[in-house]
This record gives C-alpha cells, structure tokens and sequence, in this order.
C-alpha cells in the first residue's frame, strides 16, 4: 500500500458542501418533477394548491411570497429554478457545486470535474431565460441527469481516501434532511385540517410525496396499490432498501464515517453521536414513531442529523 | 498566404516557398477540408470550456470566465533553432540568479560601478529583509519565463525577463493536449518534442530546492491567493498536475518555526511554497499589514531556513525595465562571456540624451512605464493618435525615471487559421525554465501569444491576444 496522506480541512469542507449542495439542488429538481406532473393530472384550482404545497415543501415559502402574491405554475418553477433573489434556487445551488468544485479541485478526478462543469456550462444556458412549459421538463431532467453524473464519476474514479468519503456523507445527510423536511412540512402544514386525512386530496398528497423523492415505483413494487400514510411513513423512514429512506441515509453514513474513522485512527465525536442515532432509529417501529408523535420525531431525527453534520466539520478541521 | 516583406514570416520565405521547420505540417495543412478543420476550430473551444481552462475577469455588476482565444496552427521551431536560443536562456537565467543573490549581499555589480546603485534604492520590488540571506540551494529565480521576440531565423531578443512569478504555463499543457486530441494523426507525422512532463519536471526542480529540515520527500505546496484571482484555475491545475496541495493563506499557519498547513488531522509541516501570491501580501507581518492572503510569520520562519519559496521574495527588482536595460552589462558581469540573447534597444528616459532622443521620436517608439506590466501604461507611437502622443510626452516631462523606451518591433509573424485560410499574424514566446541548485531546466516549447488582429503588434491576451501550440522539433 502506498502513502498514507491527509488532505487540507478546507478541501473536505469544498467536497463536503459540493455534494450537500448537488444533492440540495436535485431534490429541488424531484420535487419540481412530482409538482409537475400533478399540474398535468389536475384542473387549474387544485393546481394552484399544487404548486403552493410545493414551494411549502421546498422551505422557500416566506421567500416565493416576499417576491409574488399568487401560485402558478410557470412562476413556481421559474422562482425555485432561476430566481436571482432566491438564494436556495437550483441555479444558485449549482453554482455553489461547481464553485466547490474548483475549490477542490485538485482533490477530485478530471472525471468528475468534468461532469460538474459540463453540466453547469448547460444548466448556466437553460436557465439563462425564464423557461416556458416547453422546456420546463427538460431542464428538470438535465439537473437530475447532472447528479446522476456526479454521482457516477465520484463512484468510477475517486481514490477510495477520506475525500469519497466527505463527499458521500455531505451527500448523505443532506438526504436524510430533506426528506425528514418534507415528511413533516407534508404532515403538518400541508392539510387544512385534521378532518381530511384519509380524503382524496390527502391521499393525493402523499402520491406527491413518493414522488417527491422518486419513490412511487419503488413504493407501489413493495406494497402493491396500498397507499396509506402510515406505510408510506414507514417505507420513507425505515426501509432501508430504498435509497431515499432516512434508514437508508444513515446506515450509509455510518459506514463513511466508520471509514473516515479508520483513515485517521480514531473516532471522534461525529462517531459518537453516530451511534446514539442508530440505537434510536432501530428496532424502531413505525407504530411508535406514530404514538410519540411524527413531527417529535422528525425534529429530533433532523436536529441529530444536523449535529452530525457539524461534528465531521469539527472532527475533520473543517475551518480555521 | 501573403506576408509583409518587413516582418520575418516563420512559415514562408520571402519567395513564397515553406521554411523547413513547417513541411510536414504545410504538407498536411494542405490536405485538408477547410470546412473540417473550422469545426475543429469550434470544437477545440468547447473543449477548453468544459474542461475549465478560463481566466477569472472582474467586470462591474459580476465576474465572468473567459477563454484567452486559441488558434490551432502550431508555431514551429526546429531543432538547431531550439538548441541556440536554449543556450541562451541558459546563461541569461544563470546570470539572473547570480545577480539576485549579489544584489541582497555584496553588491559587487555596483561596487565596480557596472549599474548605479540608485536603481535599487528606486526600485519598489527590492527587500531590505531579504538583504544578506541565502534561500535554501542558493536558488532565487525557481520559475522563469523569458518573453522573447524574434525578427529571423536566429535573431531573438529579450523582452521581458519575468523572474516574479510567470503565469500561463497551463496554456502550454493544455493547447498541446487539445492539438493532440484534434489532430493525432499531425503528432505521428511530425517529431515534436513533449511538453507534458512540465508538472513532473517542476515538482522534482521544487523538491530538489527544499530547506534541510525538510522530509524525505519534500512536502510542497501551491499557494493561490483563492478561487477569485484571474489564474486561479492555472493554481489549481499545477497543484493536480503536481501531485501537491493547492493552499490558501488562512490554511497555513506558524507552527513550532515550520510554515503548516491545517490537514484533517491537523496542522503538518510544508518545505516548499511555490507561492502566486505577490510579496507584499506574502506576510503581514513584514509587509502588506492588510494582507490576508498570505500568513503572519512565515518571513521570519524562511530567514531561519524552515521554509522554501519560490520565486525567492524581491526577485521582482529583475522586473524593473530600468533594471531590464542593463541586462548585457549584467550577463557579462556574472558570466564572463558577451550575451547570446541580446536586449531590445532600450533608452532610459532618466538620461538626458536618451530622453531629448525619445521625445524627439515619440511617434516611432513604444514607452513603457518603468515598473508597469501587462501591456497597460504603454505609448505605441505609431499607433496612436497626436493627441494621445502628447498626453503622454507630458507624463515623460514630469517623471524622466519613470519610463523607458524601445523601438517598434518587427516581431515575426506565424499563419493563424481564419476564415479565409491561414493568414500572417505576429507572435512572441514565452518559454519556462526551472532551476534548481545543480540545474537550469528549459521545456522545449513554451507558451506562443499571437496578436489575432491583423497588423497588431500587442499579443497580450487582455487586448485582443491570442495563444497557440509551440513545436520544439526533435533532430
């Protein structure tokens, strides 16, 4: 085996935050995606609720409506898109990626490099011009194709050192956050009242979810047409087959932090609170997720998801 | 493809037939379909897109990446060519490094009245700190590149000397892999010497420059002032290219009198600093006391030989173009031998003959600010208008020191492609020496700016420049 060598705490933090932020901007993307496709399926009063629910679910509530005072669709997607004053638009998302990118750059293969830039050069020029309905899916596809690449470089051509690592564990819990986000925006903001669980537009509403996170297929293979709140909570938290599940996000971290661990030769606190968040999500059922309360336990999973987060940074230098 | 007859046109002899360094190529050239090789033109910009090869301008609302324009006929030297104008180099960069190391000692130079001592004590590259100290190997100059102008088959002048920190050696690399992937079959025609173990050949010169205490194998380092300056991504390239960590001022601190880097595992020691940073941000605490690009401490960790940087800092007083003027007289002092490379004609407007000559002559000559770069601060007599020329006669009036002039250059022309096939364009050189303790090491090729506006005289890529592939040819 060759030298063992350690890379700058700055560069972790640029490949860290490369793909917390790539994975940021195409879970904007899948839930751009799943509003679409329910604007295609439903009349235009139920569409405005639509894209209302899906600026809710994207956390840039308070900034759409700074900025517009009705829902429609061209000005959903153009706003969580494009829009300058939005700083949590894909287009400024993908360009924190490639900025990072640079700045790591002489830690990432020319592959990947390549696929980040590439795919900037054209999301740079789709989104240059508001887009029409013409174009809208096309772009969609072209981010999530961009992470697909990403992804595909950084598993094809990285040295398996400590910098995979810091990349799949920014990747990782930026997953884990979002979808804890949107399981409970969904359960508490979205329906107007108690009374319409279990109604048609709820329903409607947690097809969205699945398909928020591209999880309806998956979802419909393993349990047939049933689609209930309840295993659909259970299928996105602890399913840990499916890679966009909140079990699936940290067995896999665990694992880069496991081996982050064992490049440095000893653990740190990001491994502690690594296991405390284990022994609480197994054995765990959906059942008494529901008898404690959904929401308690999405804010803990999310505030132990972001503690971890800051522990690598700390544990790995991140910053001076 | 016509040429002035005024100008040495390095691809076709004033009778129109092709000079011997450019047959295999013309022979190729003219087998080709013009349609395909514009859209290898097209494609060759796409790829220095993707791949990211761009500079960094700063306009008023936002930044913007540019490409410097790329022109796909290689510039062509011959062997014979190549092995003169290295000798040359060779005893210039020795001479320069020689002098580097006089000027912050004995001042021998000035002492047997060579080079008056007032161009040091004028000249704001120059380092009191660095006076009687040794850089580790001796070495000041690590990275030179020499801008040459040629005006025939052997005559070649030096321009500029850059021994501060020459940028643009990842165009080298790059245009020669871009030339490589376009038209492989030209590459198995023609015997061109390889340029691509340019990173290699300065990570083993930087290594061999590296203090004692350094380890085994020397911890080196790229330090780029961040993803913001105009070159970040020539940094960042090298450092890959390098196999060494690309370091900002705020990664490096002093530790335990070693220069450190903050690694995951925290802080390690580097030997060698191959800095893009100029002095005065290099150590707030030394100079620049705003700088927050460099680190605090690290001048006084380098005096005690815990560090190599390189270029060694003041190298920048070579830069000087007064200092540039006496470059025979500095040759000759330090070599023994008359200069191979010879100067560009210079008057220095801080004498009085030469300044009564430059003022008479304003219209024919070009003016240079003594410490001005980049083609910026410069009169083009014969390009600019009376008013123009006035206005700068006035500037010369009030600050003779100042300004140095040289005549209008026929700088040689090479063929670039354009859309009505090859056409005559005038080119300069920058070739890259490295050097270490027992070595001075020049990569055949270099860097060829090209001025792409016909009868333009002025290459510099931030007025309309260019740049192309440089063949050195094997024997």
């Amino acid at each position: 085996m060759g030298a063992k060598r350690l890379m700058l705490g700055r560069t972790a933090n640029g490949l860290f935050w490369m793909f917390r932020y790539l994975e940021r901007a195409e879970n904007t993307a899948r839930l751009l995606d799943a509003g679409l496709r329910m604007a295609l399926t439903r009349d235009l009063v139920t569409a405005e609720e639509e894209w209302r629910s899906v600026i809710a679910t994207s956390g840039q509530k308070t900034a759409y409506e700074a900025k517009h005072a009705s829902y429609t669709g061209m000005q959903a997607w153009n706003f969580l898109l494009r829009e300058k004053s939005n700083p949590a638009s894909i287009l400024s998302m993908f360009g924190l990626v490639r900025q990072n990118a640079r700045l790591a750059r002489n830690a990432i293969s020319g592959e990947l490099w390549e696929a980040i830039n590439e795919n900037w050069l054209i999301i740079d020029e789709q989104l240059a011009k508001p887009v029409g309905e013409n174009r809208v899916l096309d772009t969609v596809k072209t981010i999530r194709r961009a992470g697909t690449m990403a992804r595909g470089a950084l598993q094809g051509s990285m040295l398996r050192e400590e910098g995979y690592h810091f990349a799949l564990a920014g990747m990782f819990i930026e997953r884990a956050d979002a979808i804890a986000r949107i399981l409970d925006i969904k359960y508490y903001l979205l329906l107007p009242s108690l009374s319409y669980v279990g109604s048609s537009l709820d329903t409607g509403q947690w097809d969205t979810v699945l398909r928020s996170v591209s999880g309806d297929r998956a979802y419909r293979w393993l349990n047939a047409a049933q689609v209930d709140a309840r295993g659909i909570c259970e299928f996105l938290i602890l399913d840990d087959r499916f890679p966009r599940s909140l079990a699936f996000c940290h067995s896999e971290l665990r694992s880069n932090l496991a081996a982050l661990a064992r490049i440095h030769g000893s653990e740190g606190e990001s491994n502690a609170l690594m296991r405390d968040a284990d022994t609480r999500l197994t054995n765990l059922t959906i059942d008494e997720i529901f008898d404690q309360g959904l929401h308690e336990f999405l804010v803990e999973f999310t505030s132990c998801n972001a503690a971890i987060g800051n522990a690598i940074a700390q544990d790995y230098r991140f910053l001076a | 493809m016509t040429g002035s007859a005024d100008f040495f046109n390095e691809m076709r002899e004033p009778d129109g037939s092709v000079r011997s360094a450019y047959s295999d190529y013309c022979q190729w050239y003219d087998g080709q379909d013009p349609k395909l090789l514009r859209r290898k033109h097209d494609e060759a910009e796409t790829n220095f897109r993707k791949t990211g090869i761009t500079f960094n301008v700063y306009g008023e609302d936002e930044a913007e990446e540019r490409l410097i324009p790329f022109d796909m006929v290689p510039r062509i030297i011959d062997a014979g060519e190549w092995r003169r104008l290295s000798r040359g180099i060779e005893q210039r960069v020795s001479a320069l490094n020689a002098f580097m190391h006089d000027l912050y000692h004995r001042q021998e130079i000035v002492r047997a009245g060579r080079l008056p001592e007032r161009l040091l004590r004028n000249n704001e590259a120059w380092l009191p700190n660095m006076v009687g100290f040794t850089p580790p190997g001796g070495v000041y100059t690590h990275i030179v590149g020499i801008d040459l102008v040629r005006t025939g088959p052997d005559e070649f002048f030096v321009l500029e000397d850059n021994a501060r920190t020459p940028s643009g050696v990842s165009y080298m690399l790059e245009n020669r892999e871009t030339m490589m992937a376009m038209f492989p079959e030209l590459f198995l025609r023609c015997p061109v010497e390889s340029v691509s173990d340019y990173p290699r050949r300065l990570a083993k010169s930087l290594a061999a420059c590296a203090p004692e205490c350094a380890e085994e194998r020397p911890v080196v380092a790229v330090l780029t002032p961040g993803i913001y300056n105009s070159a970040y991504f020539e940094h960042a390239f090298l450092a890959d290219q390098m196999g060494a960590e690309l370091v900002e001022g705020s990664d490096l601190r002093v530790v335990d009198g070693r220069v450190a880097m903050r690694t995951t595992s925290g802080y390690k020691a580097v030997d060698v600093i191959y800095r893009r940073v100029d002095d005065e941000f290099l150590d707030p605490l030394t100079f620049n006391p705003d700088s927050v690009l460099g680190v605090p401490g690290i001048m006084d960790v380098y005096r005690a030989g815990g560090i190599t940087i390189a270029n060694a800092p003041g190298t920048g007083v070579c830069d000087d173009k007064a200092i540039y003027s006496f470059m025979p007289e500095i040759v000759e002092f330090y070599t023994g031998e008359k200069p191979l490379l010879p100067n560009v004609e210079t008057w220095r407007c801080a004498d009085e003959d030469s300044l009564k000559y430059v003022l008479d002559n304003l219209a024919e000559l070009v003016v240079k600010e003594v410490h001005g770069s980049g083609g910026y601060g410069m009169l083009v007599g014969p390009a600019s208008t009376k008013k123009e020329i006035e206005e700068f006669r006035a500037k010369i009036v009030a600050d003779p020191e100042g300004y140095i002039a040289q005549p209008t250059l026929s700088l040689s022309t090479c063929p670039i492609f354009t859309k009505k096939g090859l056409a005559p364009r005038h080119v300069d050189l920058r070739p890259y020496v490295l050097v270490s303790p027992d070595k001075i090491d020049i990569t055949p090729g270099g860097l060829t700016r090209v001025a792409l506006k016909e009868g333009s005289l002025v290459v510099n890529s931030s007025q309309g420049g260019g740049t192309k592939d440089t063949w050195v040819l094997k024997d």
